[in-house]
């Protein structure tokens, strides 16, 4: 395996009385398909918030392909190549699919604003290739065709995928999915882990899951991270954390542990 | 159900209007017999309103689009001009059209394209207005003196020929000024944003209103006069032009009425370069940047879009628009007084955007142009007319009550921000995206109603 993409040192975050996310560490290696469980409230879309820039942490380091993303913007970090998903899917409605596709492109792209007053040859370039790609990105999530549909207009699971779709634009190293399952039903559901797949390994992005679909979490991850009330306290293969005391009580409550491994 | 059945009656007058060479015959009878019209009876508003029909017509017909240009070339630069000069006050409709239209496209940008509710639009328009107001009058050698003991010998600070630099500072100004307000004040959102940008737009105002001490910068509420027009174009250009107009109005042109001539191609100029900066903008990286803050700023900045500088972006090309039609109105008036540039200025250009539709440049377009002729044509003749039957020993039919003893009061010119009060009520109530919806919520309808040559869509899909 090549070396660590993503390590995070210590982080916490509070809101008021609330420690939210306590002295988390937490490393993903390149190429990597890792998920972040947790009873709801754990500390995971926080955790995430964190990692793109939209809360800043109180205290500790986030370090992303050799580039500290503490006290960086969200614009600024997404331009290094993390992209994300969000757990309520947030789209841009009222535009089409690929227009949503063409935004998640925004970094990538060369045009500036001379460029598009005077529809200079670099902006004709940038724009047909950019519709080219958004096509291409398309198709690989599965939506061909679904182009010129507002986003608003699909259905759920669609939806789902042109988030990925959106974030799969930004060119990302390291791809996090905020439950990007729920909701669905079980094929879109199996599809969706197929997908996940082969994200890493024709494309080789790193991915890192939130998720709450135990089949999901166990089918596909190599890695698992628990969070629970906002601290790490699990971490190892599907197996491992199958098996951790702290792991069941926490999902189960105190006392199952016994009746849950028998 | 209505908008449904609304739907299919505009369908099918459009069938019926688009077949064959007839949308061609409409179009060019109209304007042939709006300008017959306007060039025998220059007084009457009907005959203006025929002849101002011909660009609404030539956007809803299907037509080709050489046919649209040379009908809109036509109208512009052949028959405005003349029926322009046979009565002047139309000039002055169209000006005020192509002012306000500019204004009313730069503030769709900020409101429209990026979502960002600006209340204090018309500020920018005033920092326009008074950068040529200062320079092109006698306002800089007269800075020591009280306003109104200035003593009219002073001199004029600079040549005329400046002003040509000035719409070009002006812009630049403008913008400028955009990006000094956005950059404290575009961190709010919503309801917030509105109330700060209400209040730079007073600041505005009552900096106008009170830079006449301790230097005499701005004259105070008394405003700038005179100020320098640009010179006119050279002679051969003029002689033949002047020749021309004159021969067809039947009277020699005037330099006033040349100088009408002038700011009205000035201003369809600059519109023209407006609403092509506009729509390059909008159809670009930057267009789609704003559309997506619109939509959801959080999914926005994590798409990588930098949010404070697509605001900024956004508030200064709003702002230069209204910077560059500020000079021009400074120098078509020769005159500025803070007085343009009240709170109700900025929201009778907001109405003209949410009245012919927010996002949308066509609609944005024809809203400057109903708010416009309405208020300066439409309820003036209204006016004028009822004043003509108070002098009159008509009554009216039925409860026989003497036009004579009707209240001043009940005067339409005194009811003009009743009657766009309700216009708007009611637009909101049956037209909420405006007089023509932006592409994108037209796309939204498109969606429902399968195209003629398409097979129809399945009953369940179409109810969605």
């Amino acid at each position: 395996m090549a070396g660590i993409l993503l390590d995070v040192h210590n982080l916490t975050k509070r809101f008021g009385g609330l420690l939210a996310v306590s002295k988390v560490d937490f490393t993903l290696e390149q190429g990597a398909l890792a998920s972040i469980i947790g009873p709801n409230g754990a500390g995971k879309t926080t955790f995430f918030n964190m990692l793109t820039g939209l809360y800043t942490p109180d205290t500790g380091t986030i370090t992303f392909d050799a580039h500290s993303l503490v006290g960086k913007r969200s614009d600024q970090i997404t331009a290094l190549r993390l992209a994300r998903t969000f757990q309520n899917i947030r789209l841009f409605g009222n535009m089409s699919v690929i227009e949503n596709v063409l935004v998640g492109m925004h970094t990538r792209l060369r045009q500036n604003i001379p460029d598009a007053l005077f529809r200079t040859r670099r902006f004709h370039d940038d724009e047909a290739a950019a519709h080219k790609r958004a096509e291409e990105i398309l198709n690989y999530v599965g939506l061909q065709g679904a182009g010129n549909e507002l986003a608003k207009n699909l259905p759920y699971g669609a939806q789902r995928r042109v988030e990925i779709a959106r974030a799969l634009a930004v060119e990302p190293k390291l791809i996090l999915l905020d439950e990007p399952t729920a909701g669905m039903n079980p094929q879109e559901t199996q599809d969706a882990m197929a997908l996940f797949r082969r994200l890493r390994d024709d494309k080789g992005i790193t991915v890192l899951l939130i998720e709450h679909d135990m089949r999901v979490v166990m089918g596909i991850s190599e890695r698992i991270t628990v969070l629970d009330y906002g601290e790490k306290i699990a971490e190892g293969t599907p197996e491992q954390v199958r098996k951790n005391q702290h792991v069941i009580e926490a999902y189960l409550g105190r006392g199952t542990t016994q009746a849950a491994l028998a | 159900m209505t908008t449904s059945a609304g739907r299919n009656w505009r369908q099918t007058l459009g069938g019926w209007l688009n077949r064959g060479a007839l949308p061609y015959a409409l179009i060019f009878g109209v304007l042939i017999l709006g300008t017959y019209q306007v060039y025998e009876s220059p007084r009457s508003l009907m005959a203006f309103l025929i002849l101002m029909s011909t660009p609404v017509l030539v956007y809803y017909l299907r037509v080709k689009t050489w046919f649209k240009v040379a009908m809109l070339v036509a109208l512009a630069v052949g028959v405005i001009p003349v029926v322009g000069v046979r009565n002047i006050f139309y000039l002055e409709v169209v000006f005020q059209i192509c002012v306000f239209a500019a204004l009313a496209l730069g503030l769709n940008i900020v409101v429209g394209f990026a979502g960002l509710l600006d209340l204090g639009y018309v500020a920018f328009y005033a920092v326009g207005a008074y950068s040529w107001a200062i320079f092109g009058s006698k306002q800089l050698s007269i800075l020591h003196t009280v306003p109104g003991a200035a003593p009219a010998s002073a001199p004029f600070a600079l040549r005329p020929e400046w002003f040509w630099f000035f719409l070009f500072a002006g812009v630049a100004l403008a913008g400028l000024t955009g990006l000094l307000l956005g950059l404290p004040v575009l961190r709010l959102k919503g309801d917030y944003l509105a109330i700060v940008t209400l209040g730079f737009g007073e600041v505005i105002r009552v900096l106008a209103n009170n830079l006449d001490k301790p230097l005499n910068l701005t004259n105070g509420p008394q405003g700038i006069t005179p100020i320098q027009r640009p010179p006119l174009p050279p002679a051969f250009i003029m002689q033949p032009v002047e020749a021309w107009l004159g021969a067809l109005v039947g009277h020699p042109v005037t330099d006033a009425e040349m100088y009408n001539v002038f700011f009205y191609f000035m201003a369809l100029a600059v519109i023209l370069i407006v609403i092509l900066v506009a729509r390059r903008l909008d159809d670009s990286k930057l267009g789609r940047a704003w559309t997506a803050i619109r939509e959801d700023e959080t999914a926005a900045v994590a798409m990588g879009i930098p949010l404070v500088r697509a605001k900024l972006a956004a508030f200064a090309a709003g702002a230069s628009f209204a910077g560059c039609m500020g000079v021009l109105l400074a120098a078509n008036r020769t005159f500025v007084s803070p007085e343009s540039f009240s709170f109700l200025q900025s929201i009778g250009v907001l109405t003209m955007v949410i009245l012919g539709g927010v996002g949308s440049i066509p609609g944005v377009l024809v809203g400057a142009a109903v708010v416009v002729i309405l208020n300066i044509q439409v309820l003036q003749s209204l006016s004028s007319y009822l004043s003509q039957l108070r002098q009159s020993d008509a009554v009216i039919p039925l409860i026989n009550f003497p036009w004579k003893d009707l209240s001043t009061q009940l005067d339409p010119a005194k009811y003009q921000k009743f009657l766009f009060g309700i216009i708007l009520v009611v637009m909101m109530i049956f037209r909420p995206a405006g007089i023509i919806p932006a592409e994108r919520r037209k796309r939204e309808l498109a969606r429902e109603e399968p195209v003629e040559d398409e097979t129809p869509a399945p009953p369940d899909k179409a109810k969605a």
